[in-house]
């Protein structure tokens, strides 16, 4: 329902000890949600798509691989708030433009199915 | 006769701006005041930032900020995360803490009506219903297509609620159940997505006769091999209930609160989809004297087209709210 808003414009940046990138994202959904019902925060760059392994979560707390995410029982994504999410990769980015795609699978309870949400922008490099 | 039927707005109406941060909750209280609403409806799950955790001064700020607008706060729309562990279901009794969790929430907020998902058990409510009545706040189960009035699974929840002889356990109807004609806004998105427009009109014309869903599904799927846009416009008919209004009188001793859902209300005042120049005579006739909370929910059918003005949206259904009340008191 705000798949063209799950992406933040103007948030590609990579991560000062050139250790990966980060980018902003916002949760597809009209309320919050705890995190252990974010079940997939699949990133794709250029085509290439990120080992789930690599993504890590930032909302001001610790910082949550999808694994750590599974258990969050008392952390929450809140409505509109803008999270980080990183991947790791050494080296970063190339300066320049990427497509980047996110899509977000959440376990909603009423739902008979997981809600699928997709992003998709082209962004620079700051 | 005078009509007793009040105008709300649910904060659902604005989730575009609220979400992009283009409105504050104030802002929305004092958009209900300005076209006359007197009530707003709360999702504290979209509202309330830091829920569960609600302070006496965050309860204290809502009620404050409700009364400096001269609005009052409705109805409290609860959520039930029974997959919040991925290994297995909540269990009933985790069920019951949470739905009671909520029902002390809204009690402290000073709200007696409270939105049921459709998808909780009625057994579930039936363990609750002591304690809704304690807090005194009526739990509406809400009534959304493709559910309907008379379904078998929302009877349930009238059975339970006669057999105990409570007040405080019933329905909270959703209006997309009257859903007369197929919304324009649907139909635009799907074409903008690829569905061809002859076979966008052939699903209109489907559901303008009444078809059961799944003879349109088979015609575009299988028959007119159709493509994924037009397959998927096919399939939002089995969300496109259109109950009988006239029995809509017969369930109003069961709720205490309508959700006026909507995906577009045009610039002649007329809402091309929702039949509700047959619901609000019909509601009248039953001396309905509780809220239509606005519940617009047509962003996500426009947002890849054009801007969305929510604010403008609510007040257009509530001009021709003011106009169908007129007309329906006059006529009576």
């Amino acid at each position: 329902m705000f798949d063209k808003y799950l992406i933040v414009d103007d948030s590609l940046r990579n991560l000062p000890d050139g250790s990966g990138f980060a980018f902003e994202a916002r949760l597809g959904y009209y309320r919050g949600l705890g995190l252990s019902m974010v079940e997939e925060l699949a990133v794709t760059v250029d085509g290439e798509e990120i080992d789930r392994a690599a993504v890590r979560f930032h909302d001001g707390g610790d910082a949550l691989t999808m694994d750590d995410m599974e258990t969050a029982y008392d952390r929450r994504w809140e409505f509109g708030a803008k999270a980080t999410i990183s991947v790791v990769r050494p080296g970063g980015l190339a300066q320049g433009e990427h497509t980047l795609d996110l899509r977000e699978k959440l376990r909603i309870s009423y739902l008979p199915f997981p809600s699928f949400n997709s992003d998709s922008k082209t962004l620079s490099v700051r | 006769m005078p009509h007793q039927i009040k105008r709300g707005v649910s904060l659902y109406s604005f989730q575009e701006e609220l979400f992009l941060g283009q409105m504050t909750i104030e802002d929305c209280f004092a958009f209900a005041a300005s076209i006359g609403a007197t009530g707003v409806e709360v999702l504290p799950e979209q509202n309330m930032p830091g829920f569960p955790h609600i302070s006496d001064a965050d309860v204290a700020w809502w009620k404050d900020t409700a009364a400096k607008h001269g609005v009052e706060l409705t109805c409290y729309d609860m959520f039930l995360d029974t997959k919040v562990r991925k290994d297995r279901l909540m269990t009933d009794g985790e069920q019951v803490e949470s739905i009671v969790r909520d029902l002390r929430l809204c009690n402290r907020l000073g709200i007696r009506n409270m939105r049921i998902l459709v998808f909780v058990r009625p057994d579930i409510l039936e363990k609750c219903v002591p304690y809704a009545e304690e807090l005194d706040v009526h739990m509406g189960v809400e009534v959304h297509a493709p559910w309907h009035m008379e379904h078998a699974w929302i009877l349930r929840t009238v059975e339970v609620a006669d057999r105990l002889g409570t007040g405080h356990l019933g329905l909270l109807p959703d209006m997309g159940i009257f859903n007369k004609h197929y919304p324009p806004v649907w139909r635009d998105r799907f074409i903008r997505q690829g569905a061809r427009p002859e076979v966008a009109d052939f699903i209109v014309q489907q559901h303008e006769e009444k078809i059961m869903a799944e003879y349109t599904i088979y015609e575009v799927a299988v028959k007119m091999q159709g493509n994924k846009a037009e397959v998927g416009m096919a399939e939002m008919l089995r969300h496109t209930p259109y109950s009988n209004p006239k029995r809509i009188k017969d369930y109003i001793p069961y709720f205490r609160h309508i959700q006026a859902k909507f995906y577009e209300v045009d610039e002649n005042l007329v809402d091309p989809s929702i039949a509700y120049g047959e619901v609000i005579p019909a509601l009248i006739d039953g001396g309905w004297n509780g809220y239509l909370s606005s519940e617009y929910e047509g962003n996500r059918w426009i947002q890849d087209a054009q801007a969305v003005d929510s604010r403008e949206q609510v007040r257009r259904q509530h001009l021709m709210f003011e106009r169908l009340l007129t007309q329906a008191e006059g006529a009576n």
